[in-house]
């Protein structure tokens, strides 16, 4: 089980947790069972969001491995100029 | 309204061409001539990108017609270097990372040329005036000062 | 692709100063941009654009224009498809109006005609018809419900209610307890700023040659920042596959964020095919300002405690931005780099985007952050002043640090704002002497950088020289040291390096040259295909001393055998094993395919000296010194480059430079004349100081560089006004007729 942190516009959609724990060995997986069980999500998340793991930023990298003691944040998709 | 035929000199090279009457000379210079090194940047005379040397006097070829290129001497970037020898301005902007995009660099580098003609020893404030009417976008001007500036001095002799 | 674990490594090509390898061409006049190619059968493309900041267009009647002799083609929005998706249907609309002119220079229509001048009377023979609706521009205006709508439909679930639709979207971030937070403080400031928008200000018009052909393919040739980016934003709205359309990049004569999207290519491919013929648009100075991508305009509210001894407890921010009459994301960068400096145990920011009357904005060097930083590092620096505390004091005690939990969610890890703050405490420039209406300033700024997609290809020459294809356009430098890094790795001279870019035909994907990525990202591909040719090399020359491969080392430009025990042999140099490559296997080449990861932050401070001359209001600035951590300067001139020019758009920004609506909605300053960017003559030299914290995500421990500038600026100038003539103002630009008014008010 991992522990993600959701930011602050989307956590009406966790029932106003920060924090959720998803079953999730990847960003995939992580994604996919976010917009699962909390529906809420699914719109943001189709919109694109990007992955800290541990202080580091993805902005699309599915595969990537998450373990259950990493730090994963949820963040919008970013861009720069 | 007919085109004109006009005869100019341009970097020393005799030169004709034909143009309408209300044309500019950066028009003429980059559309009929093929000479693509003075920019567009404005056309107002706002950027100096267009800079050229008109009978030795630094203009805004936007600002010019090309009728008025008639029995005249145009000096544009692509006369600075000799051959194959860069001019020193030219040679010490690329030294010195005086150019990021180079867009405005064609006119800054006939601007300064003009400048030391006029004065082989400016201030950094002098240069700085001076080049008050070329726009630079990328480099905030300070390497470009130090460059004409080392330009300047080798110029010399010094 | 971590930091290398030879962490001492003595660099020998990177962190030198080479010649670049476009400058003969740019300082000779020779290097074709945008604007500086042709094509046999060349028509001049010239767009209408609407007069009107709001308008239903009733009809077009293109008929006089087509019927003018000489003129070939002309389109209008009922020549385009309809994307499926939503933002490239935006972009499409923004490029050609679709049934509603959402801005004042919004196009409309487009001719292609044999000259410009048959183009230009083309225009004027096309008649709209206009219903004119009224308009809103300011960003508050229109959030109000009763405001003017612009797009209907548009915002997304998660907006509060009680605003007008023109508010499409709403983000929020923070952590800890606000109240607690701020019941902690001795002293707490809440302020209001407005900020107005800018222009990247780039000195070459957008400008592009379409060359589309009866079999269906499209060859288009642009100034741009993503020559792959065109192609996918053309070829969906052109409805051609990618490979049928070929994009170019041209030199790129600036670009700052605002050559990411199209403006003109669309309307020059669909001309193209439409008349059979190449189709050349060039945007005027007038256009580039109206109908490109400003940033957005913004207003905000920062709400800080601190205590006595200069610890804050409690930060709050609430932006409101528009982006023009599109739907944006900004904000959301805004709202997540605002407090990114401190670590704090409570912080909270809301942001709101909002839809006007205004060109769509594009991003302009750390999209969203300068406004809000400035907002953030002025109430900061109020508070100082109030308690009395040492500015960089205050900063150093509340930075953020390897292990704070940032302002918008992840955890950091080794940064460089402490030692920015420490270096400019250090530096002579802080204990410098001032006089009268004279005062220092300083801020600090922050920007996340980006990796991304990137393609390397890497050949190794049959003379041993070194072939690099990359495909990102080179807006500061990055050639030289995308060959610098090859040339490190190898092992060889770096004028043995050619880089190249390529076009979209050559390699996969590679995304836009933005986000600080190119020396990082593409460095990294570059350092792992030079690596992948290093494989191959040892390879050969493994099967020719009849070797293991993994026996064979490559150092210095050669093979060698890693040790006594491999045997011996003579090292075999890149050019020997080059010249027998067609013996050993073939061509040698390396490549490596990315989505590249781990960018690292960069952090910066400005300190500034400024003089306010109390019957003008105008500001000079005396002294300017910037301060950042670029992780390692792969070529240090280019980095300072980018410090520099970053430095000075900035202060353009909060000096003068402003985007000016009248009553009526209508762009009042679309020139340089009034549009007024910094000039040589208003600057003294900006002096640099890099600080290299390695990014623990790149080989040589790279970090984006080209951002971060622009942030600091800001709130640095203001800061320095208001210690130079005790009047703090709350709005950008600080031009010398609002410094002289308060000047006046105040006495």
């Amino acid at each position: 089980m991992v522990k993600v942190t959701i930011w602050g516009s989307l956590r009406s959609a966790t029932d106003g947790q920060v924090e959720v724990e998803v079953d999730a060995r990847n960003f995939k997986e992580l994604l996919d069972r976010l917009a699962t069980e909390y529906p809420g999500l699914k719109p943001q998340i189709e919109r694109g969001v990007s992955l800290a793991l541990d202080g580091k930023i993805y902005r699309e990298a599915w595969f990537t491995e998450i373990g259950p003691k990493s730090e994963v944040v949820l963040m919008p998709y970013m861009t720069g100029g | 309204m007919r085109n004109l035929h006009i005869s100019t000199s341009v970097n020393g090279d005799q030169t004709e061409f034909v143009c309408a009457p209300d044309e500019t000379l950066l028009d003429v210079l980059r559309n009929r001539l093929g000479l693509t090194g003075a920019k567009e940047g404005c056309g107002t005379g706002d950027c100096g990108a267009c800079s050229v040397t008109l009978n030795g006097r630094l203009v805004c070829s936007c600002l010019v017609l090309g009728v008025e290129a008639e029995g005249a001497e145009i000096g544009t970037v692509e006369g600075l270097a000799m051959g194959d020898h860069l001019h020193p301005l030219q040679r010490n902007f690329i030294d010195h990372a005086a150019l990021q995009c180079g867009i405005c660099t064609p006119g800054i580098l006939v601007a300064a040329k003009a400048l030391l003609e006029k004065n082989p020893n400016p201030t950094d404030e002098e240069i700085r005036y001076w080049l008050a009417g070329n726009l630079c976008r990328c480099t905030g001007y300070d390497k470009i000062i130090k460059a004409v500036q080392i330009a300047a001095a080798e110029m010399r002799g010094a | 692709m971590a930091l290398d674990s030879k962490m001492n490594r003595v660099f020998k090509v990177v962190g030198t100063r080479p010649p670049r390898p476009d400058g003969v061409e740019k300082v000779t006049g020779r290097a074709m941009y945008g604007a500086d190619a042709t094509a046999p059968g060349m028509l001049v493309g010239r767009i209408l654009r609407s007069p009107h900041a709001h308008a239903i267009i009733k009809s077009i009647d293109v008929s006089a224009a087509e019927a003018l002799k000489g003129v070939k083609a002309v389109v209008t929005a009922a020549d385009f498809g309809v994307p499926d998706d939503l933002s490239i249907r935006d972009v499409q609309d923004n490029c050609m109006a679709q049934g509603k002119a959402l801005y004042h220079g919004h196009a409309v229509a487009a001719v292609a005609a044999n000259t410009a001048a048959i183009a230009s009377q083309a225009l004027k023979l096309i008649k709209v018809r206009y219903e004119v609706l009224p308009h809103v521009t300011d960003v508050d205006e229109a959030m109000r419900p009763g405001a003017p709508i612009v797009q209907e439909g548009r915002a997304l679930e998660n907006v509060a209610a009680g605003f007008s639709e023109n508010v499409t979207s709403q983000c929020e971030f923070g952590h800890g307890d606000l109240e607690v937070g701020f019941a902690k403080a001795d002293k707490v400031i809440e302020r209001s700023f407005t900020t107005a928008a800018t222009h990247q200000g780039y000195i070459e018009p957008h400008a592009c040659l379409a060359s589309m052909s009866p079999d269906g393919k499209g060859d288009l040739w642009c100034c741009t920042q993503g020559q792959f980016q065109v192609r996918t934003l053309c070829a969906e709205i052109m409805g051609m596959d990618a490979s049928q359309l070929r994009v170019t990049a041209s030199e790129i004569g600036g670009g700052f964020g605002g050559k990411t999207t199209v403006f003109i290519e669309p309307v020059a491919l669909a001309l193209s095919r439409k008349s059979g013929r190449p189709v050349k648009i060039v945007m005027t100075r007038d256009e580039v300002f109206k109908a490109t991508g400003p940033t957005v305009s913004s207003s905000m509210d920062v709400k800080i405690g601190m205590t006595n001894d200069g610890r804050i407890t409690a930060a709050q921010a609430q932006l409101r931005y528009q982006g023009g009459a599109f739907p944006c994301g900004t904000v959301e960068m805004g709202a997540q780099s605002a407090f990114a400096c401190y670590n704090l145990d409570a912080v909270h920011t809301v942001g709101w985007n909002v839809l006007t009357n205004r060109p769509k904005e594009a991003a302009y060097r750390a999209p969203g952050a300068p406004m809000a930083i400035y907002a953030v590092e002025s109430v900061v620096d109020e508070l100082c002043q109030e308690l009395g505390l040492d500015p960089l004091d205050v900063r150093l005690k509340n930075a953020s640090t390897k292990g704070t939990k940032s302002s918008y969610g992840p955890t950091f890890d080794d940064i460089g704002l402490r030692a920015t703050l420490e270096a400019a405490k250090a530096h002579p420039h802080c204990s410098a002497p001032l006089g009268p209406n004279q005062g220092r300033g300083l801020s600090c700024g922050f920007w996340f950088n980006f990796g991304g997609n990137t393609c390397v290809s890497l050949n190794i020459n049959t003379d041993g020289t070194v072939g690099i294809t990359e495909g990102n356009p080179d807006i500061g430098g990055s050639r030289a040291a995308i060959s610098q890094m090859a040339a490190e790795e190898l092992g060889v001279p770096y004028d043995k390096v050619r880089t190249i870019i390529a076009d979209t035909n050559s390699l996969g994907y590679n995304d836009v040259t933005d986000g600080s990525r190119v020396t990082f990202s593409v460095g990294l591909a570059t350092i792992e295909a030079a690596r992948n040719a290093i494989k191959v090399m040892c390879g050969r020359v493994a099967k020719i001393w009849g070797i293991d491969e993994d026996a064979v080392i490559w150092e210095d430009g050669c093979a060698k055998p890693s040790g006594a025990n491999a045997g011996d042999f003579t090292p075999m140099s890149i050019e020997e094993i080059a010249a027998i490559s067609s013996n050993t296997g073939g061509p040698i080449a390396g490549h490596f395919e990315v989505n590249a990861d781990g960018a690292g932050v960069s952090f910066g401070v400005h300190l500034a000296d400024v003089e306010v001359d109390p019957e003008t209001g105008a500001t000079k600035i005396l002294r300017y010194t910037v301060f950042q951590d670029a992780g390692k300067a792969v070529h240090p001139d280019y980095v300072e480059g980018q410090m520099q020019g970053g430095a000075v758009q900035g202060i353009g920004w909060a000096l003068n430079e402003e985007y000016i609506y009248g009553k009526d909605g209508l762009l009042q300053n679309a020139g340089f004349l009034d549009y007024r960017v910094p000039v040589a003559s208003d600057l003294p030299n900006i002096e640099t100081v890099i600080l290299e914290i390695p990014n623990p995500g790149h080989p040589y421990g790279v970090r984006g560089v080209g951002e971060t500038p622009i942030v600091p600026p800001l709130a640095t100038l203001s800061n320095a006004v208001a210690r130079a003539i005790g009047i703090r103002l709350f709005e950008l630009p600080m031009s010398p007729p609002k410094l002289l008014k308060a000047i006046r008010q105040k006495g």
